[in-house]
């Protein structure tokens, strides 16, 4: 094991009766890195960060946290780790401060001090210190929990989906805040189900069905996507799509925003061959150009093989 | 024709104004977007739209029925539908279909044909008896939307129905709803996918309880002078700090 290593998975699994959860994962995370588990719901992420906080033992394989062995070295452990549930879990009942003085005091500490390293997130929920955690907005809550789950400076901090239901601006703050807490040295696994996101992190890991499928760095994953992309537009996007469905050398046809990304079975594709195509089908003002792919398009490629 | 038309329709809780004055009219068979920041207001417009919350003052009709006096017609002209409460875990795919179709009045022939149908259209026969616990998500988000479109509504209202599905679910999510507002059934959408934002005909953004914009996304995009609608999300929607 790397003496710089924050997180080491080896094999592995957990089922829920018949139910796989988990099969063979395997990864680790260095030291201070920012590390982001990709992949839908139900694709295994919540049992992965479960078995590292210590609230679930794997049925095979084994994992460290800081060094420490999440089963047998489960007392300790949990006192170097921060973990923010998929699940709101504060206490709705206490105030804003209230909430946070208690896990101060659980862990041992008190809020004034590590109160540095919360700062820049508190600042922002304490004209509300006084307002039960129950009556905050979405996005307050969401501060509140990453200011409870890092009050006793954790080294590795877990967050589950900490951004699954939160709007496009309040999305991009979290992430600012994250990049913040990684300058300080934490250590953070990270997990969503937004793709976008996956380029903010130091490495991902696109898991699918309990499955790791790749792990790399963002722009590896990236390249890894080894056929020709071409984004295309035209006026009706609807028919674009069906038209290029339709189409027998299509190979994978995608909506992409504003754009469709297209790869096609050919190894040798020019532009002007699919524009021919598209406008002898009857779509106007199209628009077929090569484009580099994204995370996302890396993760459908690897979910089709 | 159109489905929607909405004059100054307002909501407030107490001082607070959650929905402030907005007017927007929508046609028979459009997708509209519409978009805003956790709190802006989306949700309490939709409670209204949708007949299960009076508005304070304004005037709204929806499927041609008044908000204030027709509430119940309304809801039989609408369906709906959200990633939280969808179909019931614990029934089977069939009972569910028989449960919502009894709901909405139709009769035991209407709904075994219109099963068959669904079933068939969304190759699910053979999960037919299968509790909605044991399906993948994607299968009952999809399984939600057919349910949804069951009683034949005018329109249907889905709120963020797309969220946390795999990527490819998602686009075949968004095949369904052009298959249905293809048909002329009119599909009002939430999300905070801002790349679903550009698939719907026209979109609007709530900010602070008012409509800031509404149109055909390229033509905010132009008008904005920004390159997609994330951009234009994020420069129009500060988020409620409260």
């Amino acid at each position: 094991m790397s003496a710089n290593a924050s997180v080491v998975a080896t094999e592995l699994s957990k089922a829920f009766k018949a139910t796989r959860a988990l099969a063979d994962v395997s990864f680790s995370v260095e030291r201070g890195e920012l590390f982001g588990f990709i992949g839908p719901d139900g694709s295994g992420k919540t049992t992965l960060f479960r078995i590292l906080t210590t609230l679930l033992v794997p049925d095979a394989g084994e994992a460290f946290v800081d060094g420490l062995h999440v089963v047998r070295d489960y007392r300790e452990l949990r006192k170097r780790i921060g973990y923010m549930p998929g699940r709101f879990s504060l206490y709705q009942d206490l105030t804003v401060a209230e909430n946070l003085s208690f896990f101060a005091s659980v862990f041992g500490t008190t809020v004034e001090e590590n109160y540095d390293l919360i700062r820049d997130i508190y600042v922002q929920i304490e004209p509300f210190r006084d307002r039960k955690a129950g009556k905050l907005s979405g996005g307050m809550k969401q501060k509140l929990a990453l200011s409870c789950a890092l009050i006793h400076r954790p080294t590795v901090l877990l967050l589950d989906e900490p951004t699954t239901g939160v709007d496009a601006v309040s999305r991009r703050e979290f992430w600012d805040m994250l990049l913040r807490l990684k300058s300080a040295g934490i250590s953070i696994l990270v997990s969503t189900p937004y793709m976008d996101e996956a380029r903010l992190c130091d490495r991902v890991g696109l898991i699918q069905n309990g499955t790791l499928m790749q792990v790399d760095t963002p722009a590896n994953i990236e390249n890894s996507f080894d056929r020709p992309l071409f984004g295309i537009t035209a006026q009706d996007r609807y028919r674009l799509l069906t038209t290029l469905r339709g189409y027998p050398f299509a190979n994978s046809v995608y909506a992409f925003g504003e754009s469709v990304h297209y790869t096609d079975r050919r190894n040798e594709v020019e532009p002007s061959m699919l524009v021919d195509f598209l406008q002898k089908s009857g779509l106007t003002d199209v628009a077929v150009r090569p484009i580099g792919a994204g995370v996302e398009d890396a993760f459908m490629a690897l979910m089709d093989e | 024709m159109k489905i929607i038309e909405a004059q100054r329709l307002t909501r407030k809780f107490g001082d607070f104004v959650a929905v402030d004055a907005i007017s927007f009219n929508v046609e028979a068979g459009e997708i509209l977007g519409f978009l805003g920041a956790n709190g802006a207001g989306k949700t309490t417009a939709i409670k209204m739209l949708t007949g299960l919350l009076s508005p304070t003052s304004g005037d709204a009709t929806v499927a041609g029925f008044d908000v204030y006096s027709q509430p119940e017609k309304i809801k039989k002209s609408i369906g709906y539908m959200s990633q939280r409460f969808s179909l019931y875990e614990d029934l089977t795919v069939a009972e569910n279909i028989r449960f919502y179709g009894g709901i909405y009045g139709l009769s035991a022939r209407q709904i075994s044909t219109r099963r068959d149908d669904l079933l068939e259209r969304l190759d699910l026969g053979h999960a037919r008896d299968d509790r909605i616990r044991s399906l993948p998500l994607g299968w009952r988000q999809k399984l939600a939307f057919s349910v949804a479109l069951l009683h034949e509504p005018r329109i249907v209202f889905l709120d963020e129905p797309t969220g946390g599905v795999d990527p490819i679910t998602r686009r075949q999510f968004w095949d369904m709803i052009y298959e249905t507002a293809a048909r002329g059934i009119t599909v009002f959408v939430t999300t905070h996918y801002m790349d679903e934002a550009e698939y719907c005909d026209r979109i609007s953004i709530m900010v602070d309880g008012r409509i800031e914009a509404i149109g055909q996304p390229a033509d905010l995009k132009k008008s904005f002078d920004v390159a997609s609608v994330d951009e234009l999300f994020v420069r129009l929607a500060r988020p409620v700090q409260a």
